[in-house]
């Protein structure tokens, strides 16, 4: 069984490299899949000059779990808890993804109080992804101490997750209609605490970072996407954002009411790892704006849609009313259906695009979710921008494209 | 040097092999630096300053599989990812010990599908597992300490 069970010859192999290594002239070197800095399970066939790269062949599927399928299986509120697994630093960008399609599929309406929520978390979100970005780049160039920094902030989020939904990363707090429940009392105070320190640990890393030679030396220049590149391959997010290019679905096509928040798009010039990274570093400042926007206006009013048919009832009229009872066993047995048709919605996920594809065929499953997911786009620039690097710049090339080998294989 | 300006002068400490080799081996267990998916980040977490595994011995997480004494197996186990992680484990020196942290990598977890093993101990023994999707910090932390009581009762017939 664990065998695989197509064999390749090395003949069926040779096309993929150059000549030169057939003759011996150049090495041909494995990187990965266990290897630290391939953030997962990524593994790189390498064609090596010396150390420069002449021929960089992505090997993904490592860590396929066939959720897309699995999706079909279940009904749709349960899907919701496989998107949690895809992109495993964006759980509630992924909820907020599905969530929409959802709603778009079956014309729901989310409440103001919900939607004002959702912004809010899902901008948390952001912040902590750009925190492992930031934490395992750094690593990656062995700056040790800006992991342990980024992660003790990173707990900070983790928290005001947890208090909210009772889990750290798979929340699945976001339902079809709105919230799972209402955010817990004390909310508001635990948000406001860490916007009032966050500023000032975004300016300690950058004090760590962004001025450092050696730091520097190691990015600037170094896997450079020029625009007509970042366009034509499909990158999105800061990859896109870091070449120029000021495309934000959040202000191109505006969802769960962004066109209300006042932020900018941050861009870069050259599209190097120094100008991703300086994107990203902007982005968690401008989503600290946002969070802070949201704070101040969250409206009062229901959590979640009082759609019947689609939302489940409170508990406290299970034990009066017996609609909701009905209502109640008909979505926690079969779950409701959807009309016959298909819906597309983009978000924008931290890594960039996050497209959800939803087709129904009037059933109370769905015949096809398809996820179309940034981290896989973005990682099709490998191959082209690693060329003529050395081994080292390609780690810091990797960890700047900051893949999610869930999003990837999904 | 510390303990013995605390204790005073202590002479002599007898004690068995067994507890001495036991007791160093729990002190210094290098894990592998091997993440697969969620789990993954939890790990991360666990060795970052809130939870700080140094305090086990273990902040040194070894990416050689040949200088390393436990696996942790962090995330879901996919059927491509699965040979090379028996090799890993093959590749690890004896003593070596299998840590399955999270549903997926013990019993499959929310995927029932054509693509995700149900559960790593199909492919490799496995010492403790850890619940949890993915466990809180606390939660591997707890699983090391039960791999360390495990550690400390093996009998010294038992090494290889």
């Amino acid at each position: 069984m664990l065998q695989p069970e197509m064999e390749l010859t090395v003949d069926e192999l040779k096309h993929l490299v150059s000549n030169r290594a057939i003759e011996g002239d150049t090495m041909v070197l494995n990187m990965g899949p266990q290897h630290p800095s391939t953030h997962g399970v990524l593994r790189l066939l390498l064609e090596l000059d010396g150390e420069k790269i002449i021929t960089c062949i992505p090997d993904i599927g490592y860590l396929h779990s066939g959720i897309e399928k699995n999706m079909e299986a279940k009904s749709f509120e349960k899907v919701l808890v496989m998107t949690d697994r895809m992109d495993y630093l964006n759980n509630l960008g992924n909820n907020l993804a599905y969530c929409l399609a959802i709603e778009k599929l079956v014309d729901l309406d989310v409440p103001p109080r919900a939607q004002v929520i959702r912004v809010l978390l899902t901008e948390l979100q952001r912040i902590t992804s750009h925190l492992v970005f930031l934490g395992t780049h750094a690593l990656d160039l062995a700056a040790m101490s800006v992991f342990l920094y980024c992660f003790r902030e990173r707990e900070i989020i983790l928290d005001i997750f947890e208090m909210c939904s009772g889990q750290r990363m798979m929340t699945s707090y976001f339902r079809p209609g709105g919230l799972w429940r209402d955010v817990p009392e004390g909310f508001e105070e635990v948000v406001q605490n860490f916007l009032d320190i966050f500023p000032a640990r975004i300016q300690q890393y950058e004090d760590l970072l962004s001025n450092n030679p050696l730091y520097l030396d190691r990015t600037k220049g170094i896997g450079v996407i020029p625009t007509d590149m970042a366009l034509s391959w499909g990158a999105t997010g800061p990859p896109l954002r870091a070449s120029g290019i000021a495309y934000d679905v959040r202000k191109a096509q505006p969802y769960s009411g962004y066109e209300q928040y006042e932020f900018d798009i941050p861009t870069g010039e050259n599209g190097d790892v120094y100008d991703r990274y300086i994107v990203r570093m902007e982005e968690m400042r401008q989503s600290v704006r946002i969070v802070q926007q949201a704070l101040d206006n969250i409206p009062e009013g229901p959590f979640r849609s009082d759609n019947r048919k689609f939302v489940p009832p409170p508990r406290s009229e299970l034990a009066h009313s017996m609609e909701a009872v009905i209502h109640h066993f008909k979505l926690w047995t079969e779950g409701f259906t959807a009309p016959k048709g298909e819906v597309y919605v983009p978000v924008e996920s931290p890594k960039g695009l996050l497209g959800c594809y939803l087709v129904s065929d009037g059933g109370s499953n769905p015949y096809r979710v398809h996820f179309r997911t940034p981290s896989f786009a973005n990682m099709q620039i490998l191959p082209k921008i690693s060329i003529g690097c050395l081994v080292a710049d390609l780690v810091a090339i990797i960890s700047s494209l900051d893949p999610v080998l869930g999003d990837v294989d999904r | 040097m510390g303990v013995e300006e605390k204790l005073g002068n202590l002479g002599i400490i007898t004690t068995t092999l067994e507890a001495a080799v036991n007791w160093s081996r729990t002190r210094a267990m290098w894990p592998l630096l091997s993440g697969l998916a969620c789990c993954a980040i939890e790990m991360m977490a666990t060795q970052a300053s809130d939870y700080d595994l140094s305090r086990f011995g273990m902040e040194l997480m070894r990416p050689s599989p040949r200088q390393s004494d436990l696996l942790i197996i962090a995330g879901r186990v996919t059927r491509k990812m699965a040979p090379v992680l028996r090799r890993l484990y093959d590749q690890m020196p004896d003593p070596k010990w299998v840590l399955a942290m999270g549903d997926c990598c013990s019993c499959g977890g929310v995927f029932n599908n054509y693509a995700i093993i149900p559960g790593v101990d199909e492919v490799m023994p496995v010492d403790v597992y850890v619940a949890g999707c993915p466990p809180r910090p606390e939660g591997l932390i707890h699983g090391i300490v039960t791999l360390h009581e495990k550690v400390k009762g093996e009998k010294i017939n038992t090494y290889s």
